[in-house]
């Protein structure tokens, strides 16, 4: 059957018989780092169009249509018309740190695509504690989004960083609470072993009604931490002009706009990888016909299939709930979500203990 | 020399020069974000002694969360050197320079002769070196295990202070 793996094995092969050990190592570094752009600049592509074509179905339009079939050239068009845009430094800002901080906000969501298993062997680097790794490389995110808005010397954007990062810092929490309810459960942190364990079923049915908790706490708390809508208060448009990115333009800008996509690309893969069982097919008990059947679909397929459902979920918020006040924004999170994930921790914690999950 | 020690040198290089900026920076939002590349610096010292769990540990506790504060509270306050308190007298700056030394010196000294950190060969006392890229104590199981049993209490204890704190902030933010 196809699988990538046997492809990254004859160039492995391939690689150390013709480069010797050093030259190998250096040869797939870069092989990796090119395929991590490349996703990178083909994510940016497809994710923004579908932003684009959900947003409109949601509102009864077509959305773009004009650029390509189906419109399907429109965020290639617009990416050279942010390119040749010419990008502006406003004179106050901190000159050095406002050109920085688009960067350091691309680099972390660059980081963080290391752990994620995208098919059936086939990850980056599977570290031992791959889920933590996570979680502490996208807390990081946040010091871009505050350098931005404290480098434009610009109020609204000083404010839209503010708000951004409050909410970055309390939704954390809830977030890293839903991923330990799945650490409790597979007692791991490495990314295969967590999907390894999910062999004969994802942990979403077999972990009873907490992990189904724990799961919508981690959507609501991951749509949170991306800033999307019901939660971009960061960049509140109709407050804040556009938060922390008013002063961007060209492709400072547009570095900003693929980072939040990389993000909401990131946390459903996380969230698919710990409760929908990551590139594992959809096994079902004992029904060896059924199972084999899925078996066929490659693992690639499954794991994007996920990803992408995940990401439709969020995009579906986008245009069902209205922006919560920061006030509001606050207390669902102190009040609500944490002590019900503390709460639901406790509870996955005695069904592991006493073995009562499948 | 070996990629270990030139990541080392580099990364202790990083963390010193990055050190003395925080102290020269006049802006205090710039020595906050010179500060988080210590951390990061000192975070790959720990991916070096193959304790990764303390490495993202350091990221998570003093990168995220800790400096995201501190650059909170700056940026809201926005201080900067106008607004800094300048102390004039150059006596200050002399006794804060004498008794910075003395601590220096007192902690060399503890490291110097601490026997955990002495190796005999051949009957001469040399420095230990630390394992680097396959010590085990720094793993999150070992870590967890030993925290659990052997300084179980001293770990609840601090849990209990924590909450103490978290306990106090409250009562002071709370307006009555």
């Amino acid at each position: 059957m196809f699988s990538l793996k046997s492809i990254t094995d004859s160039i492995q092969v391939w690689l150390s018989a013709n480069l010797g050990a050093t030259g190998a190592l250096i040869a797939q570094c870069v092989i990796v780092i090119l395929l991590a752009i490349a996703l990178f600049a083909v994510l940016g592509l497809v994710l923004v169009l579908m932003e684009r074509k959900v947003a409109a179905r949601m509102q009864v339009r077509l959305g773009p249509n004009r650029v390509g079939p189906w419109g399907s050239m429109q965020t290639a068009a617009d990416t050279l018309k942010l390119i040749v845009k010419e990008g502006l430094t406003p004179d106050g800002a901190d000159k050095f740190l406002f050109n920085l901080a688009p960067y350091i906000v691309m680099i972390v969501a660059m980081l963080l695509l290391a752990p994620i298993a995208y098919a059936n062997n086939f990850q980056i680097w599977d570290i031992n504690i791959g889920v933590l790794y996570v979680t502490a490389v996208s807390s990081l995110g946040v010091i871009g989004i505050l350098m931005a808005g404290w480098a434009s010397n610009n109020n609204y954007s000083l404010l839209g960083a503010m708000r951004s990062g409050a909410q970055i810092v309390s939704y954390e929490l809830s977030a890293g609470l839903a991923i330990l309810t799945i650490v409790v459960l597979t007692g791991s942190l490495q990314i295969s072993e967590i999907v390894q364990s999910q062999a004969d079923g994802w942990w979403i049915f077999k972990g009873h009604i907490p992990a189904i908790i724990a799961f919508i706490i981690f959507i609501i708390a991951v749509t949170a931490e991306t800033n999307r809508a019901p939660f971009d208060l960061a960049e509140a448009e109709s407050e804040l002009t556009a938060g922390f990115h008013t002063e961007y333009s060209g492709m400072k800008f547009a570095l900003f706009f693929l980072a939040e996509y990389i993000n909401i690309f990131i946390v459903c893969a996380i969230g698919a990888t710990l409760f929908l069982g990551g590139w594992m097919p959809l096994h079902i008990g004992n029904w060896q016909a059924f199972n084999h059947i899925m078996d066929y679909i490659p693992s690639s397929v499954w794991f994007f299939g996920k990803v992408f459902f995940l990401i439709f979920l969020i995009m579906w918020f986008r245009w069902t709930f209205p922006r919560l006040r920061v006030d509001q924004l606050l207390n669902l999170e102190w009040k609500y979500l944490l002590p019900i994930s503390l709460f639901n921790l406790l509870l996955v914690t005695m069904i592991a203990i006493l073995g009562w999950h499948f | 020399m070996s990629l270990v020690e030139i990541i080392f040198w580099f990364l202790s290089g990083l963390a010193l020069i990055s050190a003395i900026m925080v102290l020269l920076s006049k802006n205090p939002v710039h020595s906050v974000l010179w500060l988080i590349a210590v951390f990061f610096a000192i975070s790959g010292h720990y991916i070096l002694l193959n304790a990764q769990f303390l490495a993202i540990v350091n990221l998570i506790v003093y990168a995220g969360a800790i400096m995201v504060l501190f650059l909170f509270v700056i940026m809201l306050m926005n201080q900067n050197a106008e607004t800094e308190p300048r102390s004039k007298s150059t006596w200050i700056k002399l006794a804060g320079a004498i008794a910075g030394g003395c601590l220096l010196i007192v902690v060399v000294a503890a490291v110097r002769d601490s026997e955990n950190l002495i190796q005999n060969i051949g009957g001469k006392a040399y420095a230990k070196t630390a394992v680097t890229t396959h010590g085990e104590i720094g793993l999150i199981e070992n870590l967890g295990r030993v925290l659990f049993t052997q300084y179980v209490v001293p770990f609840e204890i601090s849990s209990v202070l924590f909450l103490s704190a978290m306990v106090g902030a409250v009562v002071i933010g709370k307006k009555d």
